[in-house]
């Protein structure tokens, strides 16, 4: 009797201890970075040396073609991070993310255009092509900076994130929430379409921004540059993650998720929910701006679709399969669906939009969690198989 | 200019190591009341939930709100905390404290806490981060952020489980818990913040006969230290722990006294007491 209790004291102060460690934010992040930093790692690893140095003929060469599309991957997976802190932690259902990144993309392509100097088909010193073909005689103010590389990716972060305060200020102080939100940052991302769908803005109008030569002095059309973006994004990639995952592992992140469950509660808590809001709006529209920033120099091009309703409906699809709440499953969702995109549009293009409803139909209904979810019920089972093949513990 | 405020607010470097700070601002309570409620009306849509009301609280008394159902408590509850504004009238927190124009974050900071009549928990987290939640610190982002429990707030996580009897399951999930449980977590939760001024709205829905008790006496315990305000449909209950009970009908104060006097009440027997007994 005695041996029992004594057991079941250390079993207390161990339970105690592990109870209080889940709340710490660092402890979070050894249990849930160590996998998605191998796995990550690994692929873009071993991806990127397939292509080096693996023979053209080999069954083991990894095309430059797919390195692009796997760094165009990538850049999905951080925006659907950046859409599941909103969504899945917060219960703010954006519809506008899309935005943010192509707001990034552009930012970077003005880098880009800039960088193109006099090799464009005008040869205009400064001007891009497309502006002297419109007739116009100097650089609008808001291209001036953009020729360096420091100043243009700090207006990637701040220009998203300013309109994402502004926004978000002005959204969550009048507590507008719910389906009336989705609706607003949709209208946000297809006011911002037509405005850059218009010459007279300065953005290169339905062709957008394209015929970038080089960043940072290094030729976009050389494999090595191509592999160092990969990388890069795979790195940034990684950094958003373990960021995130302290973030929610923090208590700040049980705050968000007490907003989510019961808003008027944490407010009689105490806390301005508010305030959290749009701050976390900020944090997750900069993350989507810089996916958008690594996008562009990769696919070498951004327009005004990019700003499409579609496109932001498409990432929350992308999270909802993947298994909103966890980060790991944004992750995996975008890429899942994105390598179905890519082989599905091979074969039948018109059809894409009819699958990709089909599927967040079949997910919502049979998968409300998503893969994580399976994932996750999966190792709570192992887990209960593991309890129960022990032999029953003495309990007084 | 208020967008620069919160800005600063939340980067203030004096606040962040401000931990279980204490609600700060000094209430007045000279003349011991803690809580002025005057010439208080709200309608929604034309139908008055509280006309005309007046209500004075006194510092650290344990005061039972009844009445029938629609008679404005909880309305009432949300003026206080916040939630709602009202058309006219004044409340005030002190002498010297405008509850009017504040937010339900600010009043809550200022020491008041509220338990709602649904029980009110977050769902998705365990007991032991709800109570964590709930704790007094400062609750602007950075500190947030980086907070992390101390030797104190642990012990107090544990003093708080185990007046509410929730010790075993705080590993759990608060969405698992019974009504019961979550009306203890709920009480929990306004506890470990040791408001000044605690306004619970129906404690004992749901509650086993002990339950009842327990709470009955948690409740009176609480007073003196605390100032104590009690909705409750459950006579029996109120009447184990009132000491002043103020009866309101149709958005105003109908009587207010003794359980004994408000019992024996002409216009309450009419309208409340003699219509459930
Ligand atoms: N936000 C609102 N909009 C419209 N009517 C409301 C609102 N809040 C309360 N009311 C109405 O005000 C009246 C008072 O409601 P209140 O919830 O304060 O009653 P109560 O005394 O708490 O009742 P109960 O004992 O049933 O909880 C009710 O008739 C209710 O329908
Ligand atoms: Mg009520």
């Amino acid at each position: 009797m005695t041996g029992n209790s004594s057991l079941a004291t250390k079993q207390h102060t161990l339970a105690q201890h592990t109870l209080t460690q889940q709340l710490s934010p660092l402890h979070q992040l050894r249990e849930k970075a160590p996998m998605f930093i191998a796995v990550l790692f690994g692929v873009t690893i071993y991806a990127s040396i397939c292509n080096q140095f693996v023979p053209q003929d080999s069954i083991f060469y990894v095309s430059t073609y797919s390195i692009t599309l796997l760094g165009k991957y990538l850049c999905f997976a951080l925006l659907a991070l950046a859409v599941d802190i909103v969504w899945g932690y917060c219960g703010i259902l954006s519809l506008g993310h899309g935005a943010f990144f192509a707001l990034g993309g552009y930012a970077m392509g003005m880098y880009l255009m800039r960088q193109i100097g006099d090799r464009g088909v005008y040869g205009h010193p400064e001007l891009p092509d497309f502006m002297v073909f419109l007739n116009w005689q100097e650089l609008p103010w808001y291209w001036q900076g953009f020729d360096q590389f420091w100043f243009a990716m700090l207006m990637v972060a701040l220009i998203p994130g300013l309109l994402a305060f502004v926004f978000g200020f002005l959204a969550f102080r009048s507590r507008v929430a719910g389906v009336y939100l989705s609706i607003m940052t949709q209208a946000l991302t297809y006011a911002l379409m037509l405005a850059f769908f218009r010459n007279e803005m300065g953005f290169g109008g339905n062709n957008g921004l394209t015929d970038f030569k080089d960043i940072l002095g290094f030729d976009l059309q050389q494999d090595q540059t191509r592999i160092a973006l990969f990388i890069t994004t795979a790195i940034i990639l990684a950094i958003a993650y373990c960021a995130s995952v302290m973030i929610m592992g923090s208590k700040l992140g049980r705050v968000i998720i007490a907003i989510r469950d019961a808003e008027d509660r944490s407010r009689f808590l105490g806390y301005k929910t508010e305030i959290y809001k749009v701050w976390l709006f900020v944090f997750s529209a900069v993350i989507a701006a810089i996916a958008g920033a690594l996008y562009v120099p990769q696919v070498g091009i951004i327009n005004p679709g990019e700003f499409s309703p579609l496109n932001s409906i498409e990432i929350v699809v992308w999270v909802a399969v993947g298994g909103r709440g966890t980060l790991y499953g944004a992750v995996i969702g975008a890429l899942l669906v994105n390598y179905a995109k890519t082989r599905f549009t091979a074969i039948m293009p018109e059809a894409w939009l009819f699958a990709l409803g089909a599927l967040f139909v079949s997910v919502t209904v049979f998968l409300p969690q998503g893969i994580a979810g399976v994932l996750k019920e999966n190792n709570w089972l192992r887990r209960l198989t593991q309890r129960t093949a022990q032999p029953a513990g003495g309990q007084a | 200019m208020s967008m620069l405020d919160n800005m600063r607010e939340t980067m203030r470097r004096d606040q962040v190591w401000n931990f279980l700070q204490p609600p700060s601002v000094a209430v007045n309570v000279d003349k011991q009341i803690l809580l002025y409620i005057e010439n208080l009306s709200v309608s929604f849509d034309g139908f008055k939930a509280i006309s005309d009301l007046n209500l004075y609280i006194n510092d650290g008394e344990l005061r039972c709100l009844i009445g029938a159902n629609g008679a404005g408590k909880t309305t009432l509850m949300d003026i206080v905390t916040g939630k709602t504004t009202p058309d006219t009238g004044s409340v005030f927190f002190g002498q010297n404290i405008n509850l009017l124009g504040k937010t339900e974050a600010e009043i809550a900071n200022l020491g008041i806490g509220r338990k709602f009549q649904k029980p009110t928990v977050f769902e998705a987290q365990t007991v032991y981060a709800n109570l964590e939640l709930a704790l007094a610190y400062n609750k602007s982002i950075l500190p947030t952020l980086i907070a992390s429990l101390n030797g104190e707030q642990r012990d107090r996580i544990d003093e708080v489980l185990n007046i509410i009897g929730l010790r075993e399951q705080r590993a759990m999930i608060a969405g698992a818990l019974s009504h019961g449980q979550k009306q203890w977590l709920e009480i929990g939760m306004l506890l470990i913040a040791d408001p000044r001024l605690l306004l619970v709205d129906e404690p004992v829905a749901g509650m086993t006969a002990q339950e009842t008790e327990r709470t009955a006496e948690l409740l009176t315990s609480l007073a003196g230290d605390h100032t104590v305000v009690v909705v409750e449909h459950d006579m029996e209950f109120v009447r184990s722990i009132a000491r002043t009970v103020t009866v309101l009908h149709q958005g105003s104060v109908l009587a207010e006294g003794s359980m004994q006097d408000v019992q024996n009440n002409p216009d309450v027997i009419e309208v409340y007491l003699g219509e459930s007994h």
